[in-house]
């Protein structure tokens, strides 16, 4: 019989902690994005709210996959910020999570990727042990993709990117990283880090049973003080000095024929005529 | 002086890849620069005649920990910490995005990743990087040395100047233990001319309703002697295999003509294709993006558009 360990967690459990990141819906429309310029943000859109990382959304299927494949696993989702809208960050716990853990602090808003990970790693260390960490490829705001190779680093850890298939075989992870014209075999041990990319499929949707066992659910809040940083460690080490969205001066021209098969026609003519075909 | 490390990668023949060369062109624009090559293993011949004071070649580093890049990483950081450059640059590539990343905050030294444009700002160095999918551009300036950054292809023009570099080799002693293993390389068939290579792309997205029209985007892509690319929304449905897809998480291409057919045009999908010379969208909402970005658009049903798209195309070019 294994030693129980917590509530449903025997030392088979294998822990896995998930990387996820609250955005601004990546669907918003383009004439909907808008930037204050004179705080250098994203002015949230009316009515489109934020959303987890959808990046991060692959992570979170990775992990519940390892949970079908039979292993014993917990999911405990971290997330670091200010402001969360639970309807959003709930949505990995709707999917199959087990925890939501945030460190929440409005010192978190609009941190650069150097404090995140400082910030994470103490996080990690505070809630104690873990066999697995996942993040998705790169958030949807930022596009910075290294929040998760750096985490390896601070924490030391082995480090695989860009993974699309996972198995758990014991003290061992045997990986399918992409590369461009395949992919490569790979054995990581645990704990390791890895990242997941959007080739793993796509995340699975919520049930109604997952939905309502979500709900009864609650987040597990960190302060900054909590885990033991202050607002000296989330100096960034890139400053911010304008963001701006960039002009398009195209012009597009619409070939119109008689109908759509004309148009059609016309459109390999035009081409023809500009000698691009 | 600003003394600046570009690390190099060579391409599949070997010889110094054309993103780097637009990494040195960069590094050569900013005020006072002295620019160091570093090139992981042997120095291929054309390095030679490269237009820079010094190539520093890596012999401690090989394919080994392709993919794993823990030996790269460990040998460039040491190389960092005893020459002190004050800006290094890489290529953004699966090599540039892993090393340059673990490199910066081993070292907790700064890192900007898929930047556009590099500039001197006072004491320190100023970048560029699209951000919000390319929605927006990012200014930054970085304060600390070393600024650890990734140089996205294809913004900067490659040079022609040649030089007579001083080639000397780094000498290492680090050797890391291998605690990830690559046990194996599995190559995905490809038919056809490379995604990367082509002069023309025939692009679908979710607009194709499903994974059968993709069969005459590959008519219209064999009748140019181009390839098909995807946006992810139509990779992710399972319509069509992820090695076709372009965009920012996807490939990035820039042919003669970038055909995107039933795609809306988000920013992530532009970011892989808007260096594209002209870009030509046939889509039946001419409010999408897509328009915003084409030069030539038929707004109405691909369905009715393409066949006689196709066929002209084979006429003109029978």
């Amino acid at each position: 019989m294994p030693r129980l360990l917590g509530i449903g967690i025997t030392e088979l459990t294998v822990r896995i902690v998930v990387l996820a990141k609250q955005v601004p819906d990546p669907e918003t429309p383009p004439s909907q994005f808008k930037i204050d310029e004179s705080t250098n943000s994203v002015i949230p859109p009316n009515g489109v709210p934020p959303v987890v990382n959808g990046f991060d959304l692959n992570a979170v299927e990775a992990a519940l996959l390892l949970r079908d494949a039979g292993a014993e696993v917990e999911i405990t989702v971290l997330s670091v910020g200010s402001d969360f809208v639970m309807d959003a960050m709930k949505k990995p716990l709707a999917m199959g999570a087990d925890r939501l853990v945030l460190v929440d602090d409005s010192r978190l808003d609009n941190i650069d990727s150097a404090a995140t990970v400082k910030v994470l790693a103490a996080a990690i260390e505070k809630d104690g042990h873990y066999d697995l960490i996942l993040g998705g490829r790169q958030a949807s705001d930022w596009d910075q993709a290294h929040v998760t190779l750096g985490l390896a680093e601070v924490l030391g850890l082995p480090l695989v990117s860009l993974v699309q298939k996972l198995e758990l075989n014991g003290d061992s992870v045997s990986l399918q990283r992409v590369i461009p014209d395949g992919y490569q075999t790979i054995t990581a041990p645990v704990p390791s880090v890895l990242t997941i990319t959007n080739e793993l499929g796509e995340p699975r949707y919520p049930n109604l049973r997952g939905i309502m066992q979500a709900s009864r659910k609650k987040a597990e809040t960190f302060s900054l003080a909590d885990i033991g940083l202050s607002s000296d460690d989330l100096a960034p080490k890139l400053e911010l000095k304008n963001l701006y969205i960039p002009e398009s001066n195209k012009q597009v021209e619409l070939i119109q024929g008689e109908d759509e098969a004309d148009s059609g026609k016309k459109l390999a003519l035009r081409l023809r005529e500009e000698k691009l075909i | 002086m600003t003394s600046i490390l570009v690390v190099a990668e060579c391409d599949e023949q070997g010889e110094i890849s054309q993103s780097t060369l637009q990494a040195i062109v960069a590094a050569k624009g900013l005020v006072d620069s002295v620019v160091t090559v570093v090139i992981a293993g042997e120095a291929p011949a054309s390095a030679s005649t490269l237009a820079v004071g010094k190539i520093v070649t890596l012999s401690s580093v090989d394919d080994a920990d392709a993919g794993i890049y823990d030996q790269a990483t460990a040998v460039i950081s040491s190389l960092v910490e005893s020459t002190s450059p004050e800006i290094v640059i890489f290529s953004k590539s699966d090599f540039g995005s892993v090393v340059g990343a673990r490199m910066a905050f081993r070292s907790d030294s700064a890192f900007a990743s898929d930047c556009i444009e590099i500039s001197n700002a006072g004491d320190g160095v100023s970048v560029t990087r699209p951000v919000y999918g390319g929605s927006a551009l990012a200014e930054f300036e970085i304060p600390t040395r070393p600024a650890i950054i990734t140089l996205r292809a294809g913004v900067y023009e490659a040079g022609t100047e040649t030089g007579l570099p001083l080639i000397e080799a780094f000498e290492s002693d680090v050797n890391v233990e291998r605690v990830v293993s690559v046990t194996g390389t599995v190559a995905e068939a490809r038919e056809g001319v490379r995604l990367e290579d082509a002069n023309f792309v025939v692009s679908g997205g979710r607009g194709l309703g499903g994974p059968e029209p993709f069969s005459v985007l590959a008519d219209l892509a064999n009748a140019l002697g181009g390839a098909v690319g995807a946006s992810r929304a139509a990779c992710d449905a399972g319509w069509i295999d992820h090695s076709h897809q372009v965009g920012l998480t996807g490939k990035s291409v820039s042919p003669d003509v970038y055909i995107a057919i039933g795609i809306s045009g988000a920013s992530q999908h532009m970011a892989g294709c808007s260096s594209s010379r002209a870009i030509v969208a046939i889509n039946k909402d001419g409010d999408s993006n897509i328009f915003k970005e084409a030069r030539f658009g038929i707004v109405g049903d691909w369905e009715k558009a393409l066949p006689s798209f196709l066929a002209t195309v084979r006429e003109l070019k029978a």
